[in-house]
């Protein structure tokens, strides 16, 4: 009935939003969808799971932890941490080939890179070569912000200080040894070497940082790092930009070198090796492991087995998950036959 | 001043005699500010009194910062994020950056102080737009009214007020237009009644010359001082000669209202602006708070312990944990000790895990409110065309409780029914006549034709000069309709076009227009409208009414000018009112009264023994009226000799020129003059039910749903109105109270309740009990000693008609029930008699109709007539009840399942407070990736159709067993969320340990697996996808992927010590991270979704959690039938359920099956009447009652389960929805 416009000025306007009539799809949980998306998924997933497992398998991983508790390792005299200097080996035989190009890391564990107070004490204005924290460096890194005599530390705080400074050197034992070549370029993260760290502008590097000490746990200054390549030295050196990115987790590695050189670079052959560590870096105290790794790395990266079992436990649970509602279907479906 | 020495010296000597008076009331003394135009303001008389400016706003715009501040931290929620962003201050114990621990804080404090400021601002606007008003104050020098802004009106002022404008403060009308000295104004605005109310100049001020001189006011107003009650003013005029003048409400022009038919009024100011009767009565809407959020609080505080404990975990895994060396391994530097550091840590958790105490749900809550509000009043199905009005919260935190509701308390006249009032027969002399077509029509159109002729025949040769006692017989019809004709207040309107357009349209019957005529009858009740109609029809045509005469045109097209020598205003006491009035021809005095039947009854001259046997039969036609629910009155008249009137005149002077107990005065009059009356006649006025009553009754009961009638009217009133309207069936066992002794009372209550036990046992079809209970034996009932039997036997009870009772004892009803069942209440009305009932329950519902707005001021949700209380509980209350409390569930599932995260990575961290999420992203995760899917899930989420909803009803029972929310479900959702929380957390720790990765880019797969899980619960939890889903859904995951990707592209070092450059690209891309999104989304979902299809294959043997575990008593209605998680099935597989609009088209009357009386326990049938208590059953059959189709009768008993697709009910009624699309 057509009434006046005035007569009806409150009526609600009647579009299918403001009475809740907007088309709706009802998602349905139907036996004839549900029961087979189940099965296509828990087959989906043992797919990925036999891929997962499979590369995972094919990962060739070997680790030797050399923290030196036991009297029998090497390691044992540097472990108390009084020999200066201290060097031990370490041994391994490779039955087979260890294919690919071959990662070596250092793992560390019971290490919290993850602790709150650990991270928060760096100074990131210094790290992006910003001179005006060389000297006055921010108070979170206390308390290596200053040194004793109240010199500034550079790279100051805590992460810092604590940089791993273990070295490694392999060596094939074959005919004498032989030096397997290690490579330490581009180790780190593309993005930190380029972007988030920066050297100061000052040519030699060590004029930027007159009037700064090094922190208290290293033997050598940052400009010095690394004395046989000059550019990876200051900030932008590696294995510093790596220890600086900080571990998610307690028990982590970190990426040392990668093996490459002729002779090397599609895999060790089988032999005997020796590792040589400067052994420097004290663990013992809070009970942490230091270890070494070598592994090769497929397109999931490291090994993991862990993925791979996951999927396929998911996928045939699901499976089973299905089976489980074809039976309760059919139960409730036919109730007569059962 | 000086011009004018003679005010001077008048105001000098009356002043202090004034203040000697003062003893006797509260006064306020006013004065014309007229002499002191121009003065400076010290030398202003009224100067202590406030403007007429009003200002309803919370905030000046300087202050507004502090003060908003200063309300917001009133709230506990804020206190704490403020007291968590303090916290983080302390160096020992911050777990984020201070800077961006306020964030949280400040965004909720920014919206909602913008909010409040919006509102503020709307409020400042109308205020400045009524301040700005104009209206005409007078002003001497230019000895005229002037136009003035309302803001400038102050007290004393003489203010002019045109017919259609509104009064601008609350004025003492000195002087109208109409020679009466009577003004008429609407107070619609002020308690929405739109019928004209008569006011009059101050009684004795002779302004009624021609020429007010405003100049002229020299007297003297006292008046009370200002208080908030509409309906009593009083005070007194002392004129210049030191008389006192007392007057009333009835000289009281209230601001807000309108003057209308009267062209020009003049009034002095006693009250302006916020002192006015209009703006004390203005409160905001209710802060009400609902169950759902009562117990929402509680499962806020198991969070605020299952926080506690979790941060105990983290200070004791602290202590625990010796702090690696590496940190200080330096001289300087040193460490706290273990205690002092776990408790730092407890504080530092307590910051880190701070929104595990939801509040933004507080906050999302509100918001969600809002949208479910904006959709029930966008209702259209609840829009009702004939009043242009729909359906008003009022209260706007407490729709999820209409889901919820156990007993709904109605009034009965203008709720059930139309309050439009259809005169239907009448009696006169002893004779019946039925009006079957007003019946049919709903009109008052159509003469009895047996009476048409009766009355044309005895005034046939009645002419006008033959005197009144011509024809005794004739004498008493012309009698009977005279007294339809006047005796009443009704008021012969000639309302300009516009208005008359708008009551033609709201108010058909009240008010129709004599289209030849220009005349519109406004009535202050329909029974007067509805009597003066139908003496229309016979052709007493009341044509116009002053305060003085009445002019009536009677049949053969004589118009005769009655004197109206007194009018006995109707008073609830009495229950009748009178006109006395004198013959234009034979000067003689007649009064006709009209009133209840019992109080007219008892006034009547039996010594005239013509009229017995008149009396008995009239006396049997009222109890049949009655029986068929119809309103009755009586008629009577008095012939009044000259003397005794003037004697009676007499003391009707004094009682009204007294001051102090006016009112007991001209009671005592009125009760002397009437009496000794001669019985003309009794109406019995039909007040129709309202449409789809009995529909919407029936849809209630099947909902669960306890109904109570409270009515003011007759027990046989109303249970004639409650068979009509299905409260009760015929097979009902109708249990009467009515009894003035309380041990019978207390034996009935003992008696009904072993019977109504035997009929409700398990397993026992027994039968609907009804509980009719009289206000006197309520009384009693509620007395503390019989309260617990009483609700024991109301409980066994379907339904209850509480008959005769006061507003108070409605709401003691309401209270008792609420407070003692502990159940959710809901009373609905539509008077000022509702208003206690509709306070005092958790949901008050008004009913704009015809008696006014009160209920509706006083109500939650006003809707503009019954039936859209089924539509309004059933669906909207459904939904929001459901949707409400999915949300609260899932924001407690959010919160914990991603704030857990946080809490697993504590321990592998040394417990250090680290979060390995970006703390920018962790807020913005809450803030804005994942807070809009639930808002928008809690606002539109449809778990069922409406159209399945109205078609079983008895789905409304699931709000009733609390399948939405409950603890068990919160601690269900815990579960969940701790679960999830685990699967978030461990499958990407398991994936990634002993590998290189770094906490932020750990921690950024953990939030997209987070996002992930989290979005997609809520996609499982979502029912219905429409568009406004999807766009929330894949709006929100697209805005995470932006802000983090170009978050993670900019911040090089923005936030340290955080570190999230380029992680999420690095994440993104390597294969790796999108296998363990995949696994553990579906991991963490599995149960759910694997629980859900389940229920859905089982179908309907398994259910929802609770109802899974808790199996109901075996006499309750099965929820098994009902359960929502079949609501899909229900809504896709149902056919088109349509309700059957039950048969009030073709009569009130429910079927008859003859008598049946009790065979059931100590049973006297057909005591209702003397009162004497009673187990019966209900069955009082009358033949002549139209019978309905069967089909109704069918339905009523048919009990819907799951497999009855089909309904039964009609397709094709008026009062089904549109056809579901199915």
């Amino acid at each position: 009935m057509p009434k006046k416009e005035l007569e009806t000025a409150n009526r609600p306007d009647n579009t299918a939003f403001t009475q809740q009539r907007l088309p709706a799809w009802q998602p349905i949980l139907s036996a004839g969808i549900v029961i087979p998306g189940f099965v296509l998924i828990g087959l989906a997933f043992i797919g990925i799971g036999v891929a997962l497992f499979l590369t995972s398998r094919n990962i060739t991983v070997l680790e030797m932890d050399y923290t030196g508790v036991e009297t029998t390792s090497d390691c044992y005299k540097c472990s108390a941490g009084t020999l200066p200097n201290c060097v031990c080996n370490l041994y391994f035989t490779l039955n087979e080939t260890f294919p690919g190009t071959v990662y070596f890391y250092y793992g560390l564990s019971n290490y919290f890179q993850s602790y709150r107070k650990f991270g928060a004490s760096r100074d990131d204005n210094q790290l992006s070569g910003d001179t005006y924290y060389f000297t006055s460096p921010l108070a979170v890194c206390t308390p290596y912000q200053y040194d004793v005599n109240n010199n500034p530390i550079v790279p100051c705080g805590i992460s810092a200080n604590s940089m791993f400074n273990d070295t490694f050197n392999l060596y094939q034992l074959v005919n004498g040894s032989k030096t397997v070549p290690l490579d330490g370029r581009g180790i780190a993260w593309w993005s930190d070497y380029n972007i988030k760290f920066r050297n100061p502008t000052s040519d030699p590097l060590r004029n930027a940082f007159n009037g700064t000490v090094k922190p208290p746990f290293w033997s050598k200054p940052v400009f010095e790092l690394d004395l046989t390549d000059k550019s990876n030295n200051g900030f932008l050196n590696q294995d510093f930009l790596v220890w600086m990115r900080r571990a998610a987790l307690p028990n982590f590695r970190k990426l040392y070198r990668r093996i490459t050189g002729p002779d090397y670079a599609s895999g060790l052959p089988p032999g005997n090796y020796t590792i040589e560590i400067a052994y420097n870096y004290p663990v013992m105290s809070f009970n942490g492991r230091k270890k070494v790794v070598l592994s090769n790395v497929s397109w999931m990266g490291g090994k993991n087995d862990f993925l791979g079992v996951a999927y396929l436990v998911v996928g045939s649970l699901c499976i089973v998950m299905s089976m489980v509602m074809l039976i309760v279907y059919a139960k409730f479906k036919f109730p007569d036959d059962v | 001043m000086s011009d004018h020495p003679s005010h001077d010296m008048l105001f000098n000597e009356t002043i202090p005699d004034i203040f000697i008076c003062q003893t006797r009331w509260d006064l306020r003394i006013l004065v014309s500010n007229l002499p002191y135009e121009g003065l400076p303001k010290t030398k202003q008389p009224n100067r202590y009194f406030p403007g007429n400016a009003v200002k309803t706003t919370k905030y000046s715009l300087w202050f507004f910062i502090p003060m908003n501040l200063y309300e917001q931290f009133h709230r506990f929620a804020n206190l704490y994020f403020v007291g968590l962003a303090v916290l983080n201050f302390v160096p020992a114990v911050e777990a984020f950056q201070p800077e961006v621990a306020i964030v949280p804080i400040c965004v909720m404090l920014a919206l909602t102080a913008l909010k409040d400021g919006w509102e503020d601002c709307r409020r400042f606007r109308s205020d400045r737009r009524i301040n700005h008003t104009s209206c005409r104050v007078y002003s001497r020098k230019v000895s005229g009214f002037v136009e003035r802004h309302w803001k400038d009106v102050r007290v004393g002022d003489l203010v002019e007020v045109a017919s259609n404008e509104i009064i601008p403060a609350d004025l003492l009308l000195l002087h109208t237009s109409d020679l009466n000295g009577v003004c008429h104004i609407e107070t619609a605005s002020l308690d929405g009644e739109t019928n004209l109310k008569r006011r009059l100049v101050v009684p004795g001020l002779n302004t009624q010359d021609s020429s007010f001189e405003p100049q002229n006011f020299h007297c003297t107003v006292a008046v009370e001082k200002p208080n908030d009650n509409l309906n009593q003013f009083k005070g007194y005029i002392e004129t210049s000669d030191m008389k006192r003048l007392g007057f009333g409400i009835d000289s009281l022009l209230p601001r807000g209202c309108t003057v209308r038919n009267t062209d020009l009024a003049t009034g002095f100011v006693v009250y302006t602006g916020h002192e006015t009767k209009s703006m004390m009565n203005k409160n905001g809407p209710q802060y009400k708070r609902s169950k759902l959020e009562c117990k929402m609080n509680i499962d806020v505080l198991f969070c605020v312990i299952l926080l506690f404990s979790m941060c105990l975990i983290g200070a004791l895994g602290k202590m625990s944990l010796n702090v690696p060396l590496f940190l200080t391994p330096g001289s300087h530097g040193h460490m706290d000790s273990n205690p002092l550091s776990g408790l730092y840590m407890f504080f530092t958790m307590i910051i880190l895990l701070q929104i595990f105490i939801p509040i933004s749900l507080y906050v999302s809550i509100e918001m969600v409110k809002m949208g479910q509000i904006f959709f029930i009043t966008n209702d259209v199905d609840l829009y009702e065309e004939k009043t242009d009005s729909r359906v008003q919260c009022r209260a706007l935190n407490i729709p999820e409780d209409l889901g919820n509701i156990h007993y709904v308390f109605s009034d009965k006249t203008g709720t059930l029914t139309e309050n439009k009032m259809v005169f239907r027969r009448c009696s006169v002399t002893g004779t019946e006549y039925s009006h079957n077509e007003n019946g049919k029509s709903g009109k008052c159109k159509f003469p009895d034709r047996k009476l048409l002729q009766r009355v044309l025949a005895g005034g046939g040769d009645w002419d006008g000069c033959g005197g009144i006692r011509r024809c005794e017989a004739t004498d008493l019809y012309l009698d009977f309709f005279l007294a339809l004709t006047v005796c009443n207040t009704v008021v012969v309107s000639t309302a300009t076009t516009a208005r008359a357009q708008r009551q033609r349209v709201w108010h058909q019957s009240t008010s129709e227009i004599d289209i030849s005529a220009q005349r519109c009858y406004v009535a202050e009740s329909p029974d007067e409208a509805a009597l003066v109609h139908a003496a229309k029809v016979y052709g007493f045509m009341l044509i116009a009414r002053t305060p003085n005469s009445v002019k009536v045109r009677l049949p053969h097209g004589v118009e005769l000018n009655y004197q109206v020598l007194d009018t006995l205003n109707f008073d609830p006491h009495r229950k009748r009112m009178s006109v006395v009035l004198r013959h234009p021809i034979s000067g003689e005095i007649v009064m006709y009264t009209k009133g209840a039947d019992y109080t007219v009854m008892e006034l009547l001259d039996f010594e005239r023994s013509a009229y017995k046997l008149n009396t008995a039969s009239t006396q049997r036609h009222l109890n049949w009226y009655a029986k068929e629910g119809l309103h009755t009155l009586c008629f009577a008249k008095k012939v009044l000799s000259e003397s005794a009137y003037k004697n009676w005149s007499l003391l009707r002077q004094e009682a009204l020129a007294a001051i102090d107990n006016r009112e007991e005065l001209l009671m005592e009059t009125a009760v002397n003059l009437e009496k000794q009356l001669t019985l003309l006649g009794a109406t019995g006025i039909e007040d129709r039910l309202q449409e789809c009553v009995p529909d919407t009754v029936m849809a209630l009961r099947e909902a669960g749903v306890r109904l109570w009638v409270l009515t003011g009217d007759k027990a046989e009133t109303a249970i004639n109105i409650a068979h009509a309207s299905r409260l009760l069936d015929q097979e009902d066992l109708v249990i009467h109270m009515n009894t003035d002794d309380k041990a019978v009372c207390k034996s009935i209550l003992d008696r009904s309740l072993e019977e109504g036990r035997r009929h409700t046992r398990p397993g026992y079809p027994g039968l609907s009990i009804g509980l009719v209970i009289d206000g006197h034996t309520l009384d009693m009932a509620l007395q503390s000693d019989l309260v617990d039997r009483f609700l024991e036997l109301a409980r066994l009870c379907r339904s209850v008609l509480c008959c005769r009772v006061t507003p108070l004892q409605k709401s003691t009803v309401v209270k008792v029930v609420r407070e003692r069942l502990k159940v959710m209440t809901l009373a609905v009305g539509d008077g000022a008699n509702d208003v206690n009932m509709i306070q005092a329950a958790d949901v008050g519902i008004g009913i704009s109709g015809q008696e006014g707005m009160q209920a509706v001021m006083a109500s939650d949700f006003s809707i503009s007539c019954f039936k859209h209380m089924k539509k309004l509980l059933l669906v909207h209350g459904h939904w929001c009840n459901s949707r409400l409390s999915n949300m609260a569930i899932y924001f407690f599932y959010k919160n914990v399942t991603y704030v857990n995260l946080l809490f697993w990575y504590q321990f592998f961290c040394g417990f250090s407070g680290t979060s390995m999420i970006d703390i920018w992203l962790l807020i913005f995760f809450n803030l804005f990736f994942t807070s809009t899917p639930p808002i928008m899930f809690g606002v539109m989420d449809r778990d069922v159709s409406a159209e399945t909803l109205l078609g079983l009803p008895e789905l409304y029972r699931t709000g009733h067993e609390s399948e939405g929310y409950s603890h068990f479900t919160f601690w269900i959702a815990m579960l969940d969320a701790f679960y999830q929380s685990l699967v978030c957390f461990f499958i990407p720790y398991l994936t990634y340990q002993g590998t290189d990765i770094d906490i932020y880019t750990f921690g950024s797969s953990m939030n997209t697996v987070s996002l992930f899980n989290i979005l997609l619960h809520l996609a499982i939890e979502i029912k219905s996808w429409t568009l406004v889903h999807w766009v929330t859904m894949l709006g929100s995951v697209a805005l995470y992927f932006t802000v983090t990707l170009v978050y993670s592209a900019t911040c090089i070092s923005c936030n340290p010590p955080s570190d999230p450059y380029w992680t999420t690209q690095q994440q993104m891309s390597e294969p790796i991270f999108y296998l363990v999104c995949v696994i553990t989304t579906v991991v963490a979902l599995l149960p759910r979704y694997a629980h859900n299809a389940l229920i859905y294959i089982k179908g309907a043997h398994i259910f929802h959690w609770p109802t899974f575990l808790q199996p109901a008593p075996p006499n309750q209605p099965s929820p098994h039938t009902v359960s929502l998680s079949l609501f899909h099935s229900l809504s896709l597989c149902l056919p088109q359920v349509h309700i059957p609009c039950a048969e009030q088209h073709a009569g009130p009357h429910p079927p008859h099956t003859g008598e049946a009386s009790g065979a059931a326990g100590p049973c006297h049938p057909g005591t209702v009447d003397q009162g004497v208590e009673g187990v019966q059953r209900r069955a009082t059959g009358r033949a002549e009652l139209p019978e309905t189709d069967p089909g109704a009768g069918a339905f009523q008993n048919h009990t819907y389960t799951l497999h009855h697709q089909q309904s039964p009910r009609n397709p094709n009624s008026e009062c089904s929805p549109a056809p579901p699309q199915c």
